[in-house]
């Protein structure tokens, strides 16, 4: 076959050329545009919230003012502020038990609501099956899992976690089929031609390609955890343990309103943290990604 | 040596056409008498209609055509994703496959992409990171192995698309378009780098685009295909000795002579 008569086989200098034509173009399309520096990145991000929260104060202090209410049941920032430095160490135990369960119960909501996610987007019969059933449970306000949950439980932390697993899971299964969906086909069709088959392709392909719209369903999954978690916590009081929601209820019954929205400013506060961190998490991923672009940043 | 075996079972009325010699031996693609319809009696449309093309082993061949000739249904057909409706692809050796988008992915580095391709193919971790110097060497890309795709221009990425293709170490290399959306200046350089690297690994490729002279500054045989249903029209030989540029007099004629025949089959459906 005579084919490759004509073929000057790559020469040196071809080669050569080649590679200083390319590292010019290169060298021309790899102009990134400067970050800002790290701490004015912290200002610009934290300026507008500090503001904000002092508006907030403000209002807050205004009403109080305005004598709507008396003190004693609308307490203004200062008595509120005070109680919360008063009556830190029990906060913080309320704390640490409210959050242990909302970290258990999340990771218990991951697992089963990741486990379902990829099943259903993986099987066509699961998907006709299950797939609305798990929109409908996501629509169901978990309140209404209590009185079951508590004939089955009784008042223990299981009939809580039951309830945080119920809210969580469709919302995180749902985010995850929703992102393994909206993966770019030609993604796919790549991870076949590679020979990415079975767990490789998931694994590989599949996981990291949703990752991007997967981040929404887990962060909706917390709020609904949260949720579920301190509606149980103001039900569910025999379990003896100091919690954040047997504090709003223990703090109201003993007519201590300051101490009542101490307890609720700790909660925004967490609510808050725990927002940033996810939005954080996604930012970091879309950066990676290449979804953020660098001219409307 | 991989077929594709046809189902005897078709609507359509079988070729009155005698049985052409099944692909010789030496062929590292064979089509024989290959039809490709979808859906059925009613409303049925003929992808490829009886096509016959038999690709050498080392063989650079350009299928060129206008929109509807099934070229990228061709490309399906010999990398094993589709299936002919009826007659036979026979292909010699392993084929991969190369998009007009790049497809690298996303989340990974230019080295994690080029370095997966490799860890599907179950080489050993030891020998991964010397393979993927080399590759990202060949298309001149290592000093960005850290980049990420978004982070590299088209040309660029295509570049790596092409090193994560080289990697699977495939007979035949199938190209769908993969220049096509690139600026002039760079699709220049890469078929000048594309054309080196072929010249270096002896690989068959079968490379799709509806530029006609690309076609003509790559390949060793340009095909022109028809459309709706897609058959072979024409081929031709290009017998311009290489290294060419796309911009020499000889690749102007040889394009021009193309076109002509090109628009003639645009034409015919214009007519009817």
């Amino acid at each position: 076959m005579a084919i490759r008569d004509h073929v000057a086989p790559g020469s040196a200098e071809s080669g050569a050329e080649i590679n200083a034509e390319l590292s010019g173009l290169d060298a021309l399309e790899m102009v990134l545009p400067p970050r800002p520096s790290p701490w004015a990145r912290i200002w610009w991000s934290l300026w507008p919230k500090l503001m904000a929260v002092a508006i907030a104060l403000g209002l807050w202090q205004i009403v109080v003012w305005s004598g709507w209410k008396p003190d004693y049941v609308l307490p203004g920032p200062g008595p509120v502020f005070r109680s919360l430095f008063d009556n830190f160490d029990q906060i913080l135990q309320g704390l640490q038990t409210t959050m242990q369960r909302a970290l258990i119960g999340y990771a218990l909501a991951l697992v089963i609501g990741g486990f379902v996610g990829v099943a259903v987007s993986q099987s066509r019969v699961l998907r006709a099956g299950v797939g609305s059933m798990i929109t409908g449970l996501q629509t169901m306000p978990s309140i209404v899992w209590f009185p079951l949950a508590i004939v089955l439980f009784q008042l223990s932390d299981g009939a809580i976690y039951f309830v945080v697993v119920l809210g969580a899971a469709p919302s995180i299964a749902n985010g995850i089929i929703g992102g393994i969906d909206h993966i770019q086909p030609v993604l796919l069709r790549a991870g076949r031609v590679l020979g990415a088959r079975g767990f490789a392709n998931l694994r590989y392909v599949v996981f990291p390609a949703a990752l991007p719209s997967v981040v929404g369903g887990l962060k909706q999954g917390w709020s609904f955890a949260w949720r579920s978690l301190l509606a149980g916590e103001l039900l569910v009081l025999a379990s003896g343990k100091r919690t954040l929601g047997g504090l709003l209820e223990f703090n109201r019954q003993f007519s201590d309103y300051a101490g009542l929205m101490a307890v609720m400013i700790v909660i925004l506060v967490i609510g808050i943290i725990i927002d940033s961190i996810f939005g954080a998490f996604d930012k970091a991923i879309r950066r990676r990604y290449g979804l953020i672009d660098a001219a409307t940043q | 040596m991989t077929s594709h075996p046809v189902s005897p079972v078709s609507e359509e009325p079988l070729s009155s056409v005698p049985p052409i010699e099944t692909g010789s031996a030496a062929s590292a693609i064979a089509f024989d008498d290959v039809s490709k319809v979808y859906g059925h009696a009613g409303n049925a449309v003929h992808a490829l209609d009886r096509i016959t093309l038999h690709v050498q082993p080392g063989e650079f061949v350009c299928l060129l055509g206008a929109s509807g000739c099934g070229k990228s249904t061709l490309l399906n057909l010999v990398a094993g994703l589709d299936r002919a409706t009826t007659g036979t692809v026979a292909v010699e050796g392993t084929t991969t496959l190369m998009f007009q988008e790049s497809a690298l992915f996303p989340w990974l580095t230019v080295r994690g992409n080029v370095d997966l391709a490799l860890k599907l193919r179950k080489v050993p971790k030891s020998e991964r990171r010397g393979r993927v110097d080399e590759l990202l060497d060949l298309v001149h890309l290592r000093e960005f192995d850290t980049k990420r795709p978004h982070e590299l221009s088209g040309g660029m990425r295509q570049r790596v698309a092409l090193a994560r293709a080289l990697s699977q170490d495939s007979d035949v290399l199938l190209m769908d378009e993969p220049f096509g959306a690139l600026d002039a200046m760079t699709r220049d350089i890469l078929h000048d780098e594309l054309e080196d690297l072929w010249a270096r690994t002896e690989k068959t490729v079968l490379f799709v685009t509806h530029n006609v002279r690309e076609a003509v500054r790559l390949g060793d045989r340009v095909v022109l295909l028809t459309s709706r249903p897609g058959r072979v029209a024409e081929e031709f030989p290009i017998a311009i000795p290489r290294p060419r540029r796309i911009d020499s007099p000889e690749v102007a004629n040889q394009a021009a002579a193309i076109t002509t025949r090109l628009r003639e089959e645009v034409r015919r459906h214009g007519d009817s």
